[in-house]
């Protein structure tokens, strides 16, 4: 079986670029972009030792944005088409809809091809006209060669295996009628593998991010589940309160989505983030960590890699459809414990004084200079407790950013440096801009996939951490 | 062109399920399905009364589920060709060989008659994608500035979605179904900073999504003027509202509030697939394992739950599922023991129930169908039963619960933590003002065991989501709740602000 396959799916697509290129021909007004995603997905699910739902997919998503000038400024219409599309009846659809609108807050010139050299980028990727790069299921055979082999062992020792494999390969292609022609290929994968004891009292997880699955083996997941059962085969109950935890980094990076998303610009101003200052100010410059934290997104973090410039087929509080192509950079949220930077579209950037910050599509949490794994925390901590991941993860009060959520497949009790069996679970409400302020002790930084908001979060890298007095508020009997 | 409400023009639709249908029959398919769809939406969002952004998109495509040689193998593609439509039988029974190298089980399909063909839509006026951007935005912007003409008000966001789904089946045992049905979810939120400038309170509209047309904005369902007048007043209520002394507390928990408890704690525990470990590594399981069918106790005597896929304006309604079978109601716990699970074809089969009940869903063309919640609703007391009124009379020292906000639950669905958009002290059986900072945290069997009183008919409401997630990859699914009013004695009462340390 081959890694890679034609486009069986994809038969009569007209080949991407061109797609670009006739819609932009065809639209007028006060300029367009275009966004083309083609992409194409393999996934094997499988959950009591069988396999069950698996497939592949082709998808297209064509994306036209129309700008049209109009009373006081531009305005902006959006309309979106799968597969084959009508590009007469997509660029009217966006056309009409920019015509009838009022003019767009975030309204500022398209990104040139000289703004693009400025930042030392190219306005025309010379691989533009290329066609989509394609998975399929191919790219699975060797897990599933693997998940049959793990599904065998646990039916011998009484365990049963859950889990997905996925991979995804994106190829966007992004043209604007102020000259840009962009592409970008990119590789999304994962592995999830939950071990239960067969009567359900005992459960591990490990998971990881799999760009290519390049050096991904069920067997060394399947290592780390069992040693998790085998952990648990003592079990102490605890009450709820405030506990030693040392975090590891999936769930910490769980956690530090949490602050990404609360830094907004437009959001911190009007009052509504834990990043909000009075009277529309906002927290910039403020310590958040005696630590000295670095939180940061940057395109071309090694092993992380991801789209160097903006494309986004909506605008939000601070991300803009005017900002489209504009080259990404590193950015440093946090620097050295302090906040540093919040989203800024260029024209949000420009009213607030600051610079343009556009989202990025990975996130590095890392204290400089900081060692060791959690093994070696775990060997540091006198009594505590190891946590394995963070689950339904809610806001609770947008104004402190406290959480709530559950902990799961995994607490375990560390005393004496050693671990001696296994907790029950908890709800804890904590803040995780708090925690990095309580934090006493982090280790080096790691890629790590975040249990819960790895589905939208696949690219981090995370420390684990310890904090000294964790806020379990009640016992979960869940397991 | 696409005839009316269907996704793209019938006879290519037919020649592709044709093609795709036979190409799987000839591959040794013991069985094939094949849905083209057409998802329309709108999305718009206001804040302060200026559009910040809309959008216009059409979702296209067909997919191909197999049952080839006991394993299932799915393939989709936004292409809706005939020559795509062989590719993907082909790709499906690929992805079933595939799955076949690590399967310990031989799937089947529970049984289910053929349906001929159906034909049927969602009851609406006005399909909501068919009004003008404009005027969408013009009604929210008209309804922001009023709210932003209050002193109270500093802040408005502002916004809907409106989807028009339209999706074709065809199986290779006969049935065929031609399905199209709406749905909205318009939302405005008003916020005020505190006077002294530390921190803020919001107040969002309690309107539910619902499976109506733009008619539900004129009126057709909910009283949006009559909300949208109190909303400031309410605001400033809550912004010098005391914050809550946490402790126990009996609890009146109206339905703006009380479908989202049913939702996570019924509703999700109640999917048997959930409940066998087939969730196990993402949404979770459940407590309420096989094994305690027609004995658990799930809450008190009055407590009556039905999975249904019929009710009218329900987000889950439909004529047929996407595995072809006829949309039913059912009993899930009756008399406050749990009767029955949510299932699709491979569960029921696997649990040995004999049939499904209707419960198969894809969210998109391109994604495969699974168990997905019905509209999952608790009953109302007979007759006209007690007012929310009444219920609050019974209650010495209590809380009053409004609208969903929060929510959490853990990975077996005992242990959980709402918040909502207002809280009400009840004392000596009135309602005494607002309260802040207000959670409530409870397992379960715990919380439903303990609901001493269900209200009448007149305190019932459809409520619900367009946004339930589950499996993997990600699916997103509407489901409508409907519930009366609650009463519910001694439930933990948390204050967010001393949870935060502060």
């Amino acid at each position: 079986m081959s890694g890679r396959r034609g486009d069986d799916l994809g038969a009569g697509l007209a080949p991407a670029d061109e797609v670009v290129e006739r819609a932009l021909e065809r639209a007028g007004g006060a300029g367009a972009v275009v966004l083309v995603e083609d992409s194409s997905d393999a996934e094997v699910r499988f959950a009591n030792n069988t396999t069950t739902t698996n497939g592949t997919r082709r998808d297209r998503r064509v994306t036209v944005i129309s700008l049209a000038p109009v009373a006081g400024g531009t305005a902006v219409g959006v309309a979106r088409r799968g597969g084959d599309v009508d590009l007469a009846e997509v660029v009217a659809a966006a056309e009409a809809d920019a015509a009838s609108s009022p003019p767009a807050d975030d309204g500022w010139p398209l990104v040139t091809p000289g703004d693009r050299a400025a930042a030392g980028r190219a306005g025309q990727d010379p691989d533009f006209a290329d066609p989509p790069v394609l998975t399929g299921l191919g790219v699975l055979h060797d897990v599933v060669a693997g998940l049959a082999g793990a599904f065998a062992r646990a039916e011998a020792a009484d365990r049963v295996l859950a889990g997905f494999a996925e991979h995804h390969l994106s190829t966007l292609y992004l043209g604007t009628s102020a000259g840009l022609r962009l592409r970008h290929v990119q590789p999304t994968g994962a592995l999830h593998l939950v071990g239960r004891s067969t009567d359900g009292a005992r459960s591990a997880w490990a998971g990881t991010g799999a760009p290519d699955f390049a050096g991904v083996a069920v067997e060394d997941l399947e290592r780390r589940v069992v040693r998790g059962l085998d952990w648990a085969r003592r079990r102490v109950d605890l009450d709820a309160g405030r506990y030693e935890v040392v975090i590891p980094p999936e769930a910490v990076a769980d956690l530090m989505v949490g602050v990404v998303e609360a830094a907004s610009g437009k959001e911190s101003e009007e009052g509504r983030t834990v990043f909000s200052g009075p009277d529309g100010s906002t927290r910039l410059g403020a310590e958040l960590s005696r630590l000295p934290f670095e939180l940061r997104s940057d395109p071309g973090e090694a092993g992380l890699e991801c789209t160097p410039f903006l494309a986004t087929p909506v605008s939000g509080p601070d991300d803009s459809v005017f900002d489209n192509g504009l080259a990404l950079a590193r950015t440093d949220w946090i620097e050295a414990g302090r906040l540093h930077r919040l989203r800024y579209h260029r024209a949000g950037a420009a009213a607030a004084g600051a610079p343009a910050a556009p989202p990025i599509d990975n996130l590095v949490l890392d204290l400089p200079g900081a060692q060791g794994s959690v093994e070696d925390l775990v060997a540091r901590t006198e009594r505590g407790l190891l946590l394995t991941c963070l689950w339904y993860i809610r806001e609770v009060d947008p104004q402190t950013l406290l959480l709530t959520g559950l902990t799961r497949d995994g607490v375990y009790l560390v005393e004496g440096g050693e671990i001696t069996g296994a907790v029950n679970n908890f709800r804890w409400n904590e803040s995780p801009v708090d925690l990095l302020g309580r934090a006493t002790e982090a280790g080096a930084s790691v890629r790590a996939l975040g249990r819960e908001f790895g589905e939208w979060y696949n690219r981090t890298a995370m420390p684990p951490l310890r904090v000294p007095d964790f806020n379990m508020s009640s016992v979960s009997p869940a397991s | 062109m696409p005839e009316a409400d269907e996704p793209v023009d019938r006879e290519l639709a037919e020649r592709v399920e044709g093609a795709a249908l036979e190409a799987a029959t000839a591959l040794g398919c013991a069985r094939a399905e094949v849905r083209i769809e057409r998802i329309r939406s709108q999305s718009l969002r206001l804040r302060d009364g200026r559009l910040e952004a809309a959008a216009d998109d059409v979702e296209l495509g067909v997919g191909v589920r197999v049952l080839f040689e006991g394993s299932l193998g799915f393939a989709a593609t936004v292409a809706v060709s005939v020559d795509s439509a062989a590719a993907l039988a082909t790709g499906a029974v690929e992805a079933a060989r595939v799955a076949a190298v690590a399967s310990g089980r031989r799937v089947e399909l529970a049984d289910e008659a053929s349906h001929g063909r159906v034909v049927w839509s969602s009851p609406f006026v006005t399909d909501p994608v068919e009004v003008a951007l404009a005027d969408k935005v013009a009604r929210f912007e008209s309804w922001s500035r009023r709210l932003l003409a209050s002193p109270v008000v500093d802040h408005v966001t502002a916004g809907a979605l409106a989807v028009s789904e339209e999706k074709r089946y065809a199986d290779t045992a006969g049935t065929s179904a031609v399905q199209h049905r709406v749905r909205m979810h318009p939302v405005l939120e008003v916020m005020a900073l505190a006077r002294d400038g530390e921190g803020f309170e919001t107040m969002r509209t309690l309107a539910p999504p619902v499976g109506r047309g733009w008619e539900y904005l004129d009126g057709d369902g909910w009283d949006w003027e009559g909300e949208l007048d109190q909303l400031p007043d309410l605001l400033a209520a809550k912004a010098g509202a005391p914050s809550v002394t946490a402790g126990t507390y009996d609890l009146v928990v109206d339905p703006t509030n009380l479908w989202l408890t049913i939702h996570e704690s019924i509703g999700h525990a109640t999917e048997l697939d959930r409940a066998m470990g087939y969730e196990a590594a993402y949404a979770g399981t459940s407590f309420a394992t096989p094994d305690k069918l027609d004995r658990l106790r799930y809450g008190s005597p009055v407590m009556h739950v039905t999975g249904d896929r019929t009710t009218p304006h329900g987000l889950a309604t439909v004529a047929v599922d996407d595995e072809g079978v006829e949309a039913r109601s059912f009993d899930l716990v009756r008399d406050g023991i749990l009767v029955g699970y949510q299932l699709d074809r491979s569960i029921a089969e696997v649990a040995g129930l004999g049939r499904s009940n209707g419960c198969a869903y894809a969210d998109s063309p391109l994604h495969v169908p699974i168990q997905r919640m019905a509209n999952v609703s608790l009953a109302p007391a007979d007759g006209d039963g007690p007012t929310t009124e009444d219920l609050v009379g019974g209650v010495d020292d209590g809380i009053y619960v409004m609208g969903d906000k929060s929510w959490s639950i853990d990975m077996q669905r005992y242990n959980f933590q709402f918040t909502g958009q207002r809280f009400y002290k009840i004392s000596g059986g009135r309602l005494a003002g607002q309260l802040r900072d207000v959670a409530y945290q409870a397992t379960t069997t715990d919380f439903w065991g303990a609901m001493e009183a269900v209200g009448g008919r007149r305190t019932y409401l459809l409520g619900g989501a367009f946004n339930c997630g589950k499996g993997q990859p990600g699916q997103v699914a509407p489901v409508s709740h409907g519930c009366p009013s609650v009463l519910v004695r001694g439930v933990r009462i948390l204050n967010t602000r001393e949870e935060s340390g502060r």
